[in-house]
């Protein structure tokens, strides 16, 4: 990612481009300002008092930092609970999709089998139909099930997706089959091929899937809504959108509204920041092929 | 999608792989290699059958089932008992083209996506190429800065822009009580909710498509900017000459991705203003919700499902068409 654009850094520029420099960091200085304003405004929001939440002017930096909001906000809320449903379901989901997504990827990277084509190509159409499209029969499917209001029902429909597939196997292509022949003659089976072998060179790939994954499951939010009702079993998402679209519990607080949606970003902005690299560079593979 | 082709020339590659059997091992040879086939065959399958169980079962079932569904008056009471529902053949399909909700969720819902899909493109690509051309410095900070709203909670940012653009305590709000003017009720407005929504979209997948034009830009080759650059090129004729035409594979990739996205806008609706003011912001994932889960209509909403999944697939095909590379 870092090699292609190194020539460009160094490659002459004119004169004239030189003076634009500074026009450039200008614009993009503002653009940033625009893109994070919203979340400064969160941020700072949830630690306001109730008077200079509805200031006007309105005040950036509270001169009396409260966490008023927050202990409100804990006492209507159990978000202890919610961000424990939304961990359990976001690894339940990433670890499945790891193990199976990988599995089939290999299988269509790897192994000679009838139908493969077949598979790769069903693989390819799942990529492209929206989640919208299930929703209906999957609830009557879950309910049926009695799998309304579990793990299991938020975990079930998202344990191998087809994104999770395609990537694996575009990253298993990669490795050179004389090696997997090599430990076919010496008698390896392919299970041990694929968990011994295989599995630990395709390490950044399970980064950038394990990422996305986690993701994607911790700011699901349609399922959730559907497949619970029971609000001990709420995600966050789910949690504070019923919450800020209930007037009765709000109560028209935006200083609670402001500290319970800090509180659901915060992780994944960390999580983003210290692991931006790979965000970047999967979006880009996944484009890319 | 090209891997395909690629893909198939490689079985007769692999057969060619263990190489000539030394002689008097012919035989033996031989036989190894079949048995390995059928190893190969039956690991392959066993390797597939989990996702193939899954997506069966939570996919492929469903889809069908949602087809099915939407030619009866399936209810309430069916999602007990779904055999029982009645055939009705295409009645939800022509109630819905008579129900004044339904076509309004479906004018939205267009004109979310063709105000909302131009302008993500074309802020991604000019952001891409100002990070990309433009400076040479904290370039990753700007990239971090510009994608971060792509990885927060729809929800979280739903919950935060309903109050910055608060009529009376918002920030947008403020910000024209600076300048001494009085801001509109932005998501109180039938006619400002939706460009408010655009808004907020845009703001938050300009990301996704600035990381895509980035790759992008980045596999042009230096010398080709540079040739262009001793002819004389300026900026300008740089940008249209070259950035554009060899950008266009990610153009298109792009546009595909944020139209179905956006074709299917249910969150910022949902949590903003719950499809208000008098269904101004009603998208067809919210109506097909409601009507399916508030009212437990799922027939009727079946029918919606399907005419949306019907849309979206003649839109990608009609742009795949469009922006394909005519000139190959």
């Amino acid at each position: 990612m870092t090699a292609p654009n190194a020539p460009a850094r160094t490659a002459p520029t004119g004169a004239s481009r030189n003076l634009r420099r500074p026009l450039v960091y200008v614009l993009l200085s503002l653009g940033l300002l625009i893109m994070s304003a919203p979340f400064l405004w969160m941020a700072l929001s949830s630690f306001k008092t109730t008077s200079e939440l509805s200031a006007s002017p309105p005040v950036w930096i509270p001169t009396e930092w409260t966490l008023g909001n927050f202990r409100e906000l804990l006492d209507k809320l159990d978000l202890p609970l919610y961000f424990m449903n939304s961990v359990i379901v976001a690894v339940l989901v990433t670890v499945s999709n790891l193990v199976f997504c990988s599995m089939l990827g290999y299988a269509l990277a790897k192994l000679r089998f009838t139908g493969r084509d077949k598979i790769f190509g069903v693989v390819l159409g799942a990529l492209m139909v929206p989640g919208n499209l299930m929703l209906l029969p999957l609830f009557v499917l879950m309910s049926k099930l009695r799998l309304i209001d579990s793990y299991a029902g938020l975990v079930l429909p998202f344990a191998a997706g087809a994104f999770g597939v395609f990537l694996m196997r575009q990253f298993m292509q990669s490795i050179p089959d004389e090696l997997l022949e090599a430990a076919r003659m010496d008698g390896a089976g392919e299970w041990f091929i694929f968990w011994r072998i295989v599995m630990p060179l395709v390490k950044p790939a399970l980064a950038t899937l394990s990422i996305f994954t986690f993701l994607g499951s911790w700011n699901n939010f349609v399922w959730p809504l559907i497949a619970t009702n029971d609000p001990d079993k709420y995600t966050l998402p789910v949690a504070l959108a019923t919450f800020a679209t209930d007037p009765n519990k709000a109560g028209g607080s935006n200083g609670m509204l402001m500290a319970g949606a800090f509180l659901v970003v915060l992780p994944v902005l960390i999580l983003f920041i210290a692991l931006q690299r790979h965000f970047t560079q999967g979006i880009a593979t996944a484009g890319m092929k | 999608m090209g891997t395909t082709t690629a893909r198939a020339a490689q079985p007769a590659e692999v057969k060619k792989g263990p190489g000539a059997p030394p002689p008097g091992a012919g035989r033996g040879g031989a036989a190894r290699r079949k048995r390995s086939m059928g190893v190969q065959n039956t690991a392959g399958w066993l390797f597939s059958t989990p996702f193939l169980v899954l997506f069966t079962v939570f996919m492929a079932f469903p889809i069908l089932a949602t087809l099915l569904m939407s030619f009866t008056d399936f209810g309430l009471r069916n999602v007990t008992r779904p055999w029982e529902a009645n055939f009705i053949g295409f009645e939800n399909y022509t109630e819905l083209f008579g129900d004044e909700k339904f076509l309004k969720s479906l004018f939205n819902t267009a004109y979310f996506v063709v105000v909302g899909v131009p302008l993500t493109i074309a802020l991604g690509l000019v952001v891409a190429v100002l990070l990309n051309n433009g400076i040479d410095r904290a370039r990753t900070f700007f990239r971090v800065g510009f994608y971060a709203p792509v990885v927060t909670t729809i929800v979280a940012v739903a919950v935060v822009w309903r109050f910055v653009l608060d009529p009376s305590d918002g920030l947008v709000a403020g910000l024209f009580s600076e300048v001494g003017l009085t801001a509109p009720d932005f998501l109180g407005s039938e006619t400002l909710a939706m460009p408010s929504m655009i808004a907020m979209a845009v703001w938050r997948n300009v990301g996704t498509v600035m990381v895509l034009f980035i790759a992008g830009l980045q596999a042009i080759p230096t010398e080709v900017r540079e040739a262009a650059r001793l002819d004389g090129a300026g900026v300008w004729q740089e940008f249209r000459g070259i950035t554009v035409p060899l950008l266009r594979p990610t153009l298109l990739y792009a546009t595909v991705i944020t139209t179905i996205g956006y074709l299917n806008v249910f969150e910022e609706p949902f949590v903003m203003t719950q499809g208000g003011p008098s269904d101004s912001t009603l998208t067809v994932s919210l109506n097909m919700y409601r009507e399916g889960f508030n009212f437990f209509h799922m027939g009727y909403a079946s029918a919606m499902a399907y005419v949306l999944f019907v849309v979206i697939m003649g839109i990608t095909v009609l742009q795949l068409r469009l922006l394909k590379d005519n000139t190959k």
